[in-house]
């Protein structure tokens, strides 16, 4: 995993951080809409690629942020 | 242009019922409690004056200004004789002659009649008055022995104080006492001998004059008068204009003689500003003159060689042709730009719509990603727009204040000052500050509550006052059922009322005593009209977004958001911040805070530019570092910005930019991103071009032209030169038309033109078929979003951690005669107060670590290390150093961390975990910098022409 990948994970626990008031379900889908709203297509390009990264050490709920973002991404 | 005075009537505009009198036979009708001075002078009438101006209430001394009035005794003061029902004044009768020109006799016996040689010749209220009243001789000799010998003190770099040309009005005192309220002026002595001294007598430099300038425009002689009219001369025309410093936005005359700037006035029909100013805006002009402006564009292939320079036409064929073939082979999206929060609304726009347009993506970014994006992200979510609440009128009807994050008095003084003159007539303050800032306790002022918590627990103070406000039953339950969101109250209510939210729950976190937080929280639901204005120390946290949302609760909570004298105030900190992010500048927004993904508005822009837009956000500035390291990002437009001085993480920020292929640096000088450019397109100051500026209360003011652009073009010029060049078609020959183009595309802009602006002199936005006058004060019926949004901000520390290796908190800011990354002022003889960084520590800390004040200290964090003198204060508490960013030799930001704001990657600037111990020398990064710095910073001398 590249710094930018751990960045990434970084910033999305983060951002499920402060939305962990709403609860695992809500944190979860509030995180994922505020990607899509202000993360670049590279960076989410990056984000689903990470869950086919073997090497990459995902916590479970940003695992399920970047697997709701990688449903919602538009196909390219 | 011409240059005329603006008028004088004396004494201040009062409100209240029309009374009517009769002046010289003229009637008059003026509002009750209004001076018969200042009615005279609104019929034209001119009563002589010395004492008097109307930025000051009246004091009655000069007794120039003698009336008669029918069925009154004796010759009363006109200044301090307010008008009254049926008065019949005569303010010219052979008494009054005689009578002043019997005291102007005294004035000038004691004054040096060298009016021909006086730099103030000409544009002198004592000359004019001695005009006025015919004195042809005085009785009593020209050899008075009270000031004519007096010595001149010019220590201050701006103005002399010459006592010899003083006539002790006390008009200089006054103005710091009622407008700057500093206090830092007083007469000594008595009688015949009494004069102007500065503090204890000890000279305007070394006192603890701020130097705003108050005193030089209110003196009425020469005996305060800027060192650049002794220098050269009157001015002989004047063009109004606005300051490019803070976000104030205070406006000035620019008083020229030809197409030189003789000074600098505060206008007194500023909106802003009222007429007042600070040594920056005042004074700290000279760095568009600086002989380190470069005025040549310059280009090289790699930042180790010497810049060489080129025409206007080869440079920008350079940029369009290197970018273009950057697109070409790592795609659309590997270069972006960031716009300038120091340059106009249009110059943004035009940035922008170029990266947009031009460049086919949003990768556009601007300051306002390390300042006050957590604003726009935080109003936007809860009010339904990223905008201050309020005018800065408003402040004038506050009963409470709560400053929170901010230092006005330093960073936004003009405001500082009208809200010290709040406080003094009875206003109460609470300041939230790990610092104890001038506001807590100042002449005449002292904060009702200082709360100095530990740095980056902003979110759990804010929340634990709110506890305070919903179990002690002090919500305005009324105006949260009619206008907010009554489920997401009832959420936050619950959340906020949580035992563990309570203030003995946080104080170990916060160490603010449970008892103080209480008592803060109910002065701000109870005492009145509750204000609140924050600045950096709210948004530059890891909470940053969440802190602003948990202010904007405590305020719907309390009633305190559509009223004046209320609201949810941003200081922004740099003069076009706000106008920046309304012009799109944020790589998700389009115009007027519309998000790229939105269909409708993309389509306007669509059809307008003859484009199909980008729907996806684009990379912020941390991001687009990150990419560029990545190998991702190549190419770069920076106007008006230096991010390697003022972004965290310096290490970074160069590690970034040096993975470039073309960084295009647009600025006055070489600033330090420049040592990482490719290209350099020099820039225009604000003398130089026509625009506008929105400042911190969403007022739009003109930035007019009082000269030619040094450099040979305009700032929107040469965006529009690059934009021509990548393949565009624009065609604008003036700024109004850009704003034109904003206008039609950005609803909340929807009334505003050139005309306008000139007509009205500043219009507030929104300003459209709804809002026709503007608005001064924002959600006074409804919040612009429909019902305010309470939003439950749980308190997450920040994974910035001090410990055994890094025991203190670094934070940073701002200083008064210093501005951002210090380019212009550091060019300015402001150096004078601040010509270095240095860390404040506390003795306690400091004697731990065998530092002495002024000492060599080296200050580390994980991030990095540099090397500053030391400060020794109590003004910071134990565990807790300060510092300023405003020299490139510090770098602050070699210390400071990536880590940054959860939702908008705002820096957290505020906290850094750091050591500090004795040095005695720079470190190795500061050498290496240096070096690296004079290297790039090499010009090839430009070949002869042929």
């Amino acid at each position: 995993m590249t710094s930018t990948d751990e960045r990434l994970a970084y910033m999305a626990a983060q951002i499920l951080r402060n939305f962990a008031v709403k609860g695992q379900k809500a944190a979860i889908e509030a995180a994922t809409d505020h990607i899509v709203q202000f993360w670049d297509p590279g960076m989410k390009a990056r984000a689903s690629a990470m869950l086919g990264d073997a090497g990459t050490d995902l916590s479970e709920d940003v695992r399920a942020v970047f697997e709701r973002l990688r449903q919602e991404q538009p196909a390219r | 242009m011409t240059f005329t005075r603006e008028k004088d009537f004396g004494t201040p505009e009062k409100h209240g019922e029309t009374v009517s009198l009769t002046i010289d036979g003229q009637q008059v009708s003026v509002p009750a409690g209004t001076s018969i001075m200042r009615a005279a002078a609104m019929v034209d009438t001119a009563i002589p004056k010395l004492c008097a101006t109307d930025s000051l209430e009246s004091f009655g001394s000069c007794r120039m200004c003698l009336v008669e009035i029918d069925g009154r005794r004796g010759y009363p003061a006109s200044c301090t004789t307010p008008v009254a029902p049926d008065m019949v004044v005569r303010t010219e009768t052979d008494k009054l002659r005689k009578l002043r020109r019997g005291v102007m006799e005294l004035y000038i016996s004691d004054h040096p009649l060298d009016c021909l040689t006086c730099s103030a010749n000409g544009d002198c209220e004592l000359q004019d008055v001695a005009g006025s009243v015919g004195l042809r001789d005085v009785r009593f000799g020209y050899e008075g022995a009270s000031h004519l010998e007096g010595c001149k003190d010019e220590s201050n770099p701006y103005f002399t104080f010459d006592p010899a040309k003083c006539i002790v009005c006390s008009r200089c005192v006054r103005a710091c006492d009622e407008v700057q309220g500093t206090l830092a002026l007083t007469v000594d002595g008595r009688g015949f001998a009494s004069k102007i001294a500065a503090s204890q007598d000890e000279g305007f430099l070394a006192s603890e004059c701020v130097s705003c300038g108050a005193c030089v425009q209110a003196c009425p002689t020469s005996a305060l008068i800027e060192n650049t009219v002794i220098e050269k001369g009157t001015p002989d025309k004047s063009v109004v204009t606005t300051c490019a410093y803070c976000g104030v936005g205070c406006t000035f005359r620019a008083e020229m003689r030809g197409e030189d700037l003789v000074r600098m006035v505060p206008w007194k029909e500023g909106k802003a500003n009222h007429g007042h100013s600070c040594v920056k805006g005042r004074f700290a002009w000279g760095y568009a003159q600086h002989r380190d402006r470069i005025l040549n564009p310059m280009v090289r292939s790699s930042v180790d060689e010497p810049w060489r320079e080129v025409s206007w036409d080869e440079a920008i064929a350079h940029v369009a042709s290197e970018f273009r073939r950057i697109q070409s082979s790592y795609g659309t999206r590997a270069i972006g730009g960031i716009t300038s929060s120091r340059c106009t609304n249009e110059e943004t726009f035009l940035v922008q719509k170029l990266i947009r347009q031009g460049f086919g993506n949003n990768n556009v970014d601007t300051c306002a990603r390390v300042c006050h994006s957590p604003t726009g992200y935080g109003l936007k979510t809860t009010f339904g727009t990223s905008a201050g609440t309020q005018d800065f009128d408003s402040v004038e009807q506050a009963d409470v204040v709560l400053v929170i994050g901010a230092n006005p008095t330093d960073g936004h003084p003009v405001f500082g000052s009208r809200l010290k003159k709040r406080l003094r007539e009875g206003a109460k303050l609470i300041v939230v500050d790990p610092r104890r800032i001038d506001l807590v306790r100042s002449p005449h002022i002292e904060a009702a509550h200082h709360l100095p918590l530990r740095p980056g627990t902003n979110v759990a103070l804010l929340t634990a006052m709110a506890h305070v406000i919903v179990t002690e039953g002090l919500v305005d339950e009324t105006y949260v059922r009619e206008r907010c969101d009554g489920e997401a109250y009832a959420e936050w209510a619950a959340f906020a009322s949580d035992p563990a939210r309570s203030p003995e729950a946080i104080e170990d976190l916060t160490g603010i005593p449970a008892a103080d937080v209480r008592a803060a929280a109910r002065l701000y639901a109870t005492g009145g009209n509750g204000a609140i204005y924050y600045g950096l120390g709210v948004t530059e946290h890891s909470q940053g977004s969440s802190t602003v949302m948990a202010i904007a609760n405590l305020a719907m909570a309390t009633g305190n958001v559509g009223k004046p004298g209320a609201g949810v105030n941003p200081l922004r900190g740099q003069n076009n911040v706000q106008g920046s992010c309304d012009m799109g500048s944020f790589p998700h927004e389009l115009p007027g805070y519309r998000h790229v993904s939105d269909s409708a508005t993309r389509a306007l822009f669509e059809a307008d530019w003859g484009t199909v837009l980008d729907a996806e956000p684009g990379l912020r500035i941390p991001n687009m570092l990150d990419a560029a390291t990545d190998g991702t990002f190549k190419g770069i437009f920076i106007q008006g910005e230096d991010i390697l001085q003022s972004d965290p993480n310096t290490k970074h920020v160069a590690a970034g930019l040096a993975a470039m292929e073309c960084v295009v640096v647009q600025d006055l000088f070489l600033n330090e991103t420049a040592n990482y450019a490719h290209v350099f397109l020099p820039g225009s100051t604000f003398l130089e071009k026509d625009g506008t500026f929105t400042n911190a209360e969403r007022r739009i003011q003109r930035v007019r032209k009082v000269m030619e652009p040094k450099n040979g073009y305009a700032d929107w010029e040469v965006v529009q030169l690059v934009a021509n060049a990548m393949g565009l078609d624009w065609t604008y020959t003036h700024p109004s038309q850009v704003m034109d183009e904003i206008a039609r595309l950005t609803p909340t802009f929807a009334g505003v033109n050139y005309d306008v602006l000139d007509e009205r002199g500043s219009v507030q936005w929104p300003m459209n078929a709804a809002a026709p006058e503007g608005t001064p004060t924002m959600h006074i019926d409804h919040f612009v979003r429909g019902k305010g949004l309470f939003v439950v901000t749980d308190y997450v520390p920040t994974d910035e951690r001090t410990g055994p290796r890094f025991p203190l908190l670094l934070t940073t800011g701002r200083i008064l005669s210093q501005y951002n990354v210090g380019a212009q002022t550091r060019r300015t003889p402001n150096e004078a107060w601040h010509a270095e960084d240095r860390l404040e520590i506390h003795p306690h800390d400091a004697e731990n670590r065998g530092v002495r004040d002024g000492d060599w200290v080296s200050l580390r964090s994980r991030a990095g290390e540099t090397t500053l003198r030391a400060l020794i204060t109590d003004r910071v508490a134990p565990g807790v150093v300060y510092t300023t960013f405003h020299h490139p030799d510090t770098q602050a930001n070699v210390i400071t961390t990536d880590f940054s704001d959860w939702a908008t990657n705002c820096p957290e600037y505020k906290v850094t975990a750091v050591q500090v111990a004795p040095s005695n020398g720079p470190s190795e990064w500061q050498q290496s910098y240096r070096a690296q710095a004079e290297q790039s910073r090499r010009i090839e001398p430009a070949e002869p022409a042929e």
